[in-house]
């Protein structure tokens, strides 16, 4: 039975939610971590540094939200979703590039 | 290593449990070709992110984010995109479950929040070459127009895209290619969000912080 289509992938349950929950939760979570950043900065809870922690931490976040719950990110036709590693060398490479800029251009506060 | 299973477009055995947009080794290749191209997108903003975040303090003798930037717009937009995102994922639900009707209501629902978030975006940079402060006015406004301006530039692409993947699927239905189109476009538009997310934290809202 290895060559069926039903034995190769968690498609199938992907496929038959009747009732988008994963959308409206999506959704519902987008809308909380999009609220709670602005309420710490807007309503001046917390100093710049821990401000600056929190709502980067949150926007991370979204990242997941809208991975799982819209983009299907574990999905594939036939094997592992190889697509998680692009996803992940692409990270690598946004990593470097901010962190690093940010690093050389910020040493010793002679920049920015 | 099973063999892949392949289907002619429209002939798919009502047993497969595969999405339609995966029933069809070409299909499901393109889809990874998206993520890979999703994911060198993703090192364009980075390297515009980087530039931002080291010029984002030369203000030259034009206004900080704090001076320029009008909280009420970019909540606006804010909104309208995460909830186009979700308008978005419905469309593919839609798809999933075969109705044509529902996927092109929930792709032009897309689409118009899509337009009222780029035109909003279009006001705010007017309002703020109004005032004075244009791209050519400090390294800070060359960094922003240029980051904020590219996302802009690619949710109007996607608006354009998404049109014409509703026209394809009010003329073919929905089809394993038509079917791939909408997972496609909709990965491209959550992608979008993610990246405004981005913008919304690192420029607006780390620009008005006290």
């Amino acid at each position: 039975m290895l060559n069926t289509p039903e034995s190769k992938s968690s498609l199938a349950s992907h496929h038959t939610e009747r009732f988008p929950w994963k959308g409206i939760i999506g959704y519902i979570m987008s809308i909380i971590l999009t609220a709670f950043s602005m309420w710490i900065v807007l309503g001046h809870v917390a100093q710049y540094g821990t401000a600056l922690f929190i709502i980067l931490g949150l926007a991370v976040l979204q990242i997941f939200v809208q991975l799982f719950m819209f983009m299907h990110v574990t999905e594939s036709d036939d094997g592992p979703p190889w697509q998680v590693l692009g996803l992940l060398a692409g990270l690598l490479f946004v990593a470097t590039i901010v962190g690093m800029s940010m690093w050389i251009m910020t040493f010793n506060g002679q920049a920015s | 290593m099973a063999a892949i299973v392949e289907y002619a477009p429209g002939n798919v055995p009502e047993h497969d449990p595969r999405p339609l947009e995966y029933t069809n080794k070409d299909d499901s290749l393109k889809i990874f070709g998206f993520w890979i191209f999703l994911a060198t997108d993703m090192i364009l903003f980075g390297t515009l992110f980087a530039t931002f975040v080291v010029l984002r303090t030369h203000v030259a003798t034009g206004p900080s984010g704090q001076q320029l930037f009008d909280i009420q717009g970019f909540i606006e937009e804010t909104f309208i995109l995460l909830t186009s995102s979700f308008t978005g994922g419905m469309a593919t639900f839609f798809m999933r479950r075969g109705s044509v009707r529902g996927t092109v209501g929930w792709l032009l629902v897309t689409a118009v929040l899509g337009a009222s978030f780029v035109s909003l975006e279009i006001t705010e940079f007017l309002h703020y070459i109004a005032l004075g402060a244009t791209m050519q006015t400090s390294a800070f406004l060359s960094a922003f127009y240029t980051l904020v301006g590219t996302h802009g530039a690619h949710v109007s692409l996607g608006i354009v895209w998404m049109l014409a993947i509703v026209i394809q699927l009010l003329r073919y239905g929905i089809t394993a290619a038509t079917a791939r189109k909408v997972f496609v476009v909709n990965l491209y538009w959550h992608f979008l969000d993610v990246v405004w997310v981005f913008i919304f934290t690192v420029v607006y809202l780390t620009g008005v912080i006290k």
